[in-house]
């Protein structure tokens, strides 16, 4: 035995790898390129949740932080959140303050002397329930997932807690739970949609400046809020799909 | 065949043979029903317990002067567990040992209420804390449930 040496010639070779590129080209026509997605775009006329929240009517109370705290047994010490409230101050110097004392659930004091302040206002923060979630995809056990209804959520009886969409969702919005040792999230709360009731924060806020809702109905609430108002997402440039719409939102918010 | 790629191979099929054993017998029940997950993990995070109870009228039901108060007074846009905490346990035993009645101490208003900049002014109403009657409780003045009455 042995290997039998071949020697190519240089027609041979050329004439080779000619076929190789253009069989690869025509395959390539067969099947153009589309958009990587990490779940199906939607389809189907199921409901497809998305949330809007008006910064205007915004008063900083922190209502939704505490009532998501107590409906999901969300730990109370001031690092596990499943939604907060920030206050962002742009002061006369263009310097960017954002303070956000426990999640907004102590209150909020100004440090800032009212004569610098530009301008300032509350921003409410919680999962943006993406369309293209990048916690979902990092997930090595597939215990993250995209429910039909258009919600990220946590298997936690699957999941190994290695906090890898922890560090992948670009918004903060997830933590490992301290007693259970898995990952915890908004789930808007999922528990409460089944059987046909509001999620807690929805409920708690007194000045219903957060609305959720049916994106495919074209008459629900959050339709009528994204048409009417001038609605942005959070770090557009991710392209995560985000269905966390807010209204009036500055450009300084990150 | 060579030798060497005779055994190559059979390493190979005996790794794919315990590939296929371990998916057999790992992967959960109800895996792949919508999608890559556990279909399972819906109805289980479905299932988890209601805190808040439905609205403010189930409150009315026993305490109907208190809500007939509330229902005209400002703070009638705020539901009753912001301030009593939830209230799945007093609804099925209505005691007062398992309904929150909190502290109403100043700080406690001035969650919403203190003078802030970022608050809009035609939504709530602000007190600058440290001039309005400074050593009085809120609660002294106004009524909770109707402030202004």
């Amino acid at each position: 035995m042995g290997i039998k040496k071949e020697n190519v010639t240089r027609r041979d070779f050329l004439v080779k790898s000619g076929t190789i590129a253009g069989g690869v080209f025509f395959a390539s026509l067969l099947s153009p390129f589309k958009g990587v997605y990490a779940t199906k775009e939607p389809e189907g006329d199921g409901v497809w949740y998305g949330i809007g929240i008006d910064i205007e009517k915004c008063i900083g109370c922190a209502s939704c932080a505490r009532a998501c705290k107590n409906e999901n047994d969300v730990p109370k010490e001031p690092f596990f959140f499943r939604n907060w409230v920030e206050q962002y101050t742009i002061t006369n110097n263009e310097e960017i303050k954002v303070i956000s004392p426990n999640g907004g659930i102590d209150g909020f004091t100004q440090t800032v002397p009212e004569k610098d302040i530009y301008k300032t206002f509350f921003v409410p923060k919680m999962c943006n329930h993406c369309e293209k979630s990048p916690c979902t995809q990092v997930c090595p056990v597939g215990a993250s997932f995209e429910s039909p209804e258009g919600l990220a959520l946590v298997d936690q009886n699957y999941c190994i807690g290695c906090g890898y969409c922890v560090q992948a969702c670009p918004y903060g919005c997830r933590y490992i739970h301290p007693d259970k040792g898995v990952v915890d999230k908004c789930t808007l709360c999922y528990h409460r949609l089944t059987k046909g009731l509001d999620p807690a924060c929805m409920l708690a806020c007194p000045t219903r400046a957060r609305i959720y809702g049916n994106l495919r109905d074209k008459d629900s609430e959050i339709s009528k809020f994204i048409r009417d108002n001038n609605c942005v997402v959070l770090k557009p440039q991710l392209n995560t799909g985000a269905k966390l719409y807010y209204n009036s939102l500055n450009q300084e918010v990150r | 065949m060579p030798i060497q790629v005779k055994r190559l191979l059979m390493v190979f099929g005996l790794f794919i043979a315990i590939m296929a054993v371990l998916i057999y017998f790992l992967t959960p029940e109800s895996w792949g029903e919508f999608g890559h997950y556990r279909g399972l993990a819906l109805k289980e995070i479905a299932d988890k317990e209601v805190k808040h109870v439905d609205v403010n009228e189930t409150c009315a039901m026993c305490h109907d002067s208190i809500s007939a108060t509330f229902a005209s007074g400002e703070h009638k846009s705020i539901n009753c567990q912001n301030c009593h905490n939830v209230g799945y346990k007093h609804v099925e035993d209505p005691t007062k040992e398992n309904i929150v009645k909190p502290e109403v101490t100043r700080d406690f208003c001035l969650r919403c209420h203190a003078k802030n900049p970022a608050r809009p002014e035609n939504y709530i109403k602000q007190v600058d804390a440290i001039e309005h009657n400074k050593d009085k409780v809120c609660i002294n003045c106004h009524n909770p449930h109707k402030p202004w009455e």
